[in-house]
């Protein structure tokens, strides 16, 4: 690199960088320069080795275990584990945050760096100041001594940051930092990440959101099947490119064709009211009158903190919330759908929006996933019919494309639009008239979104109701029919697709209650 | 995190599409190794037996000694059944050696002192076992208290009520049809024989329904398109537990007979077998185990089944509690003691996984079996109790390392 003059000086080099798995070749000859005081994305379907090429950097997967070499501030570097790695300066936030819930902020971000004083006690003076000064630097405001449990997964986002500028970072790497965020959090983060690069810090940011990439990256790299597709730089970004570099064609239509054949009245929610379940005083679902008609798709809309998974969920079984008043009719006919059995019996289905703690049981397989609804399909005098549950769950592999060799795979193996997968087809097996899709592709590659997409328009075309709940404006103008707005636990308006626009629905989401 | 473990999956994914002969032969090796984990207890039961009957100068093999294992170990059995059940939906049950106890106590008062039927002092008995069950099923599944409190709370509770019971004395000399739950052995049938042709023909029709069992099973799988274990590692297997069954039979047959012992638990492994691997009951416990908010939002009660679960249990504690007095012929305070302790050890021994979900009623017992080889090799060798006590932690703590060891080998969570 010396012998170019003109470049910059890059901070970090990841050569051929190969990283094979037991029968599968994780990452293949991955290289990447990233230049001091930038800015890098990493772009890529879930699965392509992003995360990988993370842990080989910051030493998870220690030197010995990969080929290839890393060049950190123009020495090749061999960490031996991610506190090596750290001491040198690279601080990796992974997706899912590493905070204590129990401890402060200011515990949390001295965690295993705690601020002694005399008799090597913990000096909880200079702890909480010391503290103060980072919070103030990635503006939180907030009182060190707060619980972590106690502020929001925005704010939690930040006080990792503060605890990477406590170990005096040099290359901050982000792992979906906004995947979990609302829109305003998420700017925040951005802006931050900006502003860190103002007093040189470099960022690597991994990210799905182009919008985001395009905001605050200075070069994108793409990788795809553990290979580096091309490195991009700012002018020459456009959405388009990334999305063929990720997905290895062009996708003309992120959203397939929908010709909506609409029936009658399939679903009808009234004067639907909830509480929160500890502060019974407090209402968290506010009134809400919603219908759906058979081969419809109905989008609900909403900022995070809504209500939009609180009334779904509130609706499915009482599975949320105290309190809970209104009526539900289904075809006209008034329903009770107080348990969640009762729910599905009155064919009700909810496919979560958090799959991993709600969805599915990780440590069993597929086969059983699919039929954990549905069990009295498959069930005579209290038996499992085991080789017909096999045929079900291998059908469903089949036709929804499910990438496994075997139904016998345990869920927690797969890939996240594969688990969405095997979610969908449990409900679908449970035989719903209405189903409640709630972030139906969130942490789901480009590719497998589509299919979902389709999956979804499938099921209105069989003339079943479909509610979709989710926090992508382009996605519900995408496929809807219909769209409601919900704000603060109250429906602020109802618009058609053809009358929908991200400004109008925007609008309706923000505003607010008179007070 | 979740990329990470998404890789391997569709590695395999990706190269079955690319590489099908490959993939048949690792898919193959894969197999066996994932075999030998699961049937890793199984060998390490093996292991113990042979280890033992070397130190013992085969004494262990001795037919009265085969015959006394079942029989003096066969409350842990059937301990071990419940308790793993238990385990698999994520709870623990500490209290089943004090309700062992507190329903011998109240069989002696049935039995003895009232002088009851010997069958309706059992049924009774089994009944107030299951009320325990109630009890404690109660306030772990609908009023939400955790079953490690309550179980606590039950082990003092139901050893004090057994001591109330029993009023600080022993009851003995039970009924003799009582007291063949836990001595009486089913032979001479036949008149006297050198080997009892009813054991040998008991045995023998098990392995035969065994082989149909486990033919019709593969056969059932292959005709589903479902991949089936290596035929040569099918036989294998069959072979070893048929000359396993063999051995055993003969031992049985040239002393005594079967235990009527052997015969409950015969019933209650195949019984729980089924409820565990086919029944919607069983699969509704492994899913609890596995994820509560999962099954919760799938539509199962969950509150019923934990709440059934524990009455289940209870009924268990009871049967033990049952078999262990008639074996003494004496209800006692000391009765029970501990018991939980070995239940539990044999479920973890088993395989069964702390965080629930994972477990098998068949590796229970193995994992009890070991138990009770350990017990009986170390007693015959004259090793103290003390001494037996630290080897049986030892093997505990060892075989779950083992278990960890080999799940984070093969890539599980």
């Amino acid at each position: 690199m010396t012998d170019k003059v003109d470049a910059p000086l890059n901070i970090l080099e990841m050569r051929g960088i190969t990283k094979t798995f037991p029968g599968v070749k994780a990452l293949q000859d991955v290289t990447i320069e990233v230049g001091r005081g930038q800015v890098h994305a990493i772009c890529g379907e879930n699965g392509a080795g992003k995360s990988t090429l993370m842990k080989v950097l910051s030493g998870v997967y220690p030197f010995g275990t990969y080929e290839g070499d890393i060049v950190f501030e123009n020495k090749v570097v061999e960490f031996k584990d991610i506190r090596d790695s750290e001491a040198e300066g690279i601080v990796i936030i992974h997706q899912e945050l590493a905070l204590s819930p129990f401890l402060s902020i200011a515990e949390n971000i001295f965690l295993n760096n705690e601020q002694r004083g005399g008799l090597g006690l913990i000096d909880w003076n200079k702890t909480n100041a010391e503290a103060a000064k980072l919070l103030a630097r990635v503006g939180l405001r907030e009182n060190p001594t707060t619980k972590i449990m106690d502020i929001g997964v925005g704010k939690q986002q930040l006080v990792e940051i503060a605890k990477a500028l406590s170990k005096r970072v040099k290359l901050l790497i982000l792992d979906e930092p906004t995947a979990a965020l609302n829109d305003e959090d998420s700017d925040h983060l951005l802006n931050l990440i900006l502003h860190l690069k103002e007093q040189g810090i470099t960022a690597i940011i991994i990210s799905h959101k182009l919008n985001e990439i395009k905001k605050v990256a200075d070069s994108v790299t793409v990788i795809r099947d553990g290979k580096t597709i091309e490195t991009i730089s700012k002018n020459d970004v456009t959405e388009e490119r990334i999305i063929k570099d990720m997905v290895g064609r062009d996708l003309e239509n992120r959203y397939p064709d929908h010709t909506p054949h609409i029936g009658d009245e399939i679903l009808r929610v009234e004067d639907w009211t909830a509480h929160h379940p500890q502060d019974v005083s407090r209402v968290v679902v506010d009134n809400v009158n919603i219908n759906v008609r058979r081969g419809e798709i109905v989008g609900i809309a909403g900022l995070m903190g809504a209500g939009r998974t609180e009334f779904a969920m509130s609706l499915f079984g009482r599975s949320y919330g105290s309190k809970i008043s209104g009526r539900v009719f289904k075809n006209g006919v008034e329903i009770k759908t107080r348990t969640v059995s009762e729910a599905i019996a009155n064919g009700l289905a909810y496919a979560t929006e958090d799959r991993k703690t709600y969805g599915l049981n990780l440590i069993d397989d597929i086969k059983r996933n699919i039929s954990m609804a549905a069990l009295k399909k498959l069930e005579k005098l209290g038996l499992v019919n085991d080789g017909q549950e096999w045929t079900v769950a291998n059908e469903y592999r089949k036709s929804m494309n499910i990438k496994s060799p075997t139904v016998l795979a345990k869920t927690g193996k797969l890939s996240g639009g594969n688990q969405q997968k095997v979610v969908l087809s449990k409900w679908i097996y449970s035989d719903p008239d209405v189903l409640i899709l709630d972030e139906p592709t969130r942490g789901i590659d480009v590719g497998a979104k589509y299919e979902i997409y389709s999956i979804i328009n499938k099921l209105a075309a069989e003339g079943k109701g479909v509610i979709v709940i989710s926090s992508e404006l382009p996605e519900l103008l995408g496929i809807c029919d219909r769209i409601y707005a919900l704000s603060e636990g109250r429906i602020t308006g109802e618009l058609p697709i053809e009358e929908a626009s991200p400004e109008a629905l925007l609008k309706l989401m923000t505003m607010e209650k008179a007070r | 995190m979740s990329n990470l473990e998404t890789k391997p999956a569709d590695g395999v994914a990706a190269g079955s599409q690319v590489n099908p002969v490959e993939n048949s032969f690792t898919n193959r090796f894969s197999h066996i190794l994932s075999d030998l984990g699961k049937n890793g207890i199984f060998l390490a039961l093996i292991l113990v037996v042979v280890l033992f009957s070397i130190l013992t100068n085969g004494i262990l093999l001795r037919p009265q000694n085969i015959s006394n294992l079942i029989v003096q170990n066969g409350y842990i059995l059937v301990l071990a059944i419940g308790m793993v059940m238990v385990i698999i939906a994520g709870h623990i049950d500490l209290s089943v050696g004090s309700v062992a106890a507190f329903v011998g106590a109240v069989s002696g008062v049935f039995a003895v002192q009232w002088g009851l039927p010997w069958w309706l002092s059992i049924l009774l008995s089994l009944l107030v076992g299951a009320l325990v069950g109630v009890w404690q099923g109660f306030w772990i599944a609908f009023v939400g208290i955790p079953a490690f409190i309550v179980t606590l709370a039950g082990m003092l509770i139901f050893r004090g009520l057994a001591l109330v019971v029993l009023g600080n004395a022993n009851i003995g000399s039970f009924p003799d049809e009582y007291r063949a739950l836990g001595n009486g052995f089913l032979s001479n049938v036949f008149g006297e024989l050198e080997l009892d042709p009813l054991t040998l023909g008991v045995a023998a029709i098990a392995i035969i329904a065994l082989f149909v069992q486990q033919f019709r099973t593969r056969k059932g799988r292959a005709s589903y398109g479902q991949a089936v274990e290596p035929i040569v590692w099918f036989i294998a297997k069959l072979v070893l537990i048929t000359v396993a069954i063999g051995f055993f039979a003969y031992a049985l047959a040239s002393y005594k007979g079967i235990p009527i012992t052997l015969i409950v638990l015969a019933v209650l492994v195949l019984v729980y077998g089924i409820v565990m691997n086919r029944s919607v009951f069983g699969r509704h416990i492994y899913a609890i185990g596995g994820n509560l908010h999962a099954a919760e939002l799938s539509g199962i009660k969950t509150r019923n089944v934990t709440f059934w679960l524990f009455v289940n249990m209870g009924f268990l504690a009871a049967l033990a509690g049952l078999i262990f007095t008639a074996r003494l012929n004496l209800a006692g305070p000391k009765a029970g003691d501990g018991f939980e302790l070995e239940a539990i050890s044999a479920a973890f021994i088993g395989g069964a996984a702390v965080q629930g979900g994972v477990g098998t009623i068949g590796g229970a017992i193995i994992g009890g079996l070991i138990i009770g080889v350990l017990n009986n090799g170390m007693s015959i060798m004259g090793i103290g109790i003390e001494w037996q006590q630290a080897v049986k932690g030892l093997v505990l703590l060892f075989a779950v390392a083992f278990d960890v060891y080999n799940k984070r080998r093969s890539g599980g969570r």
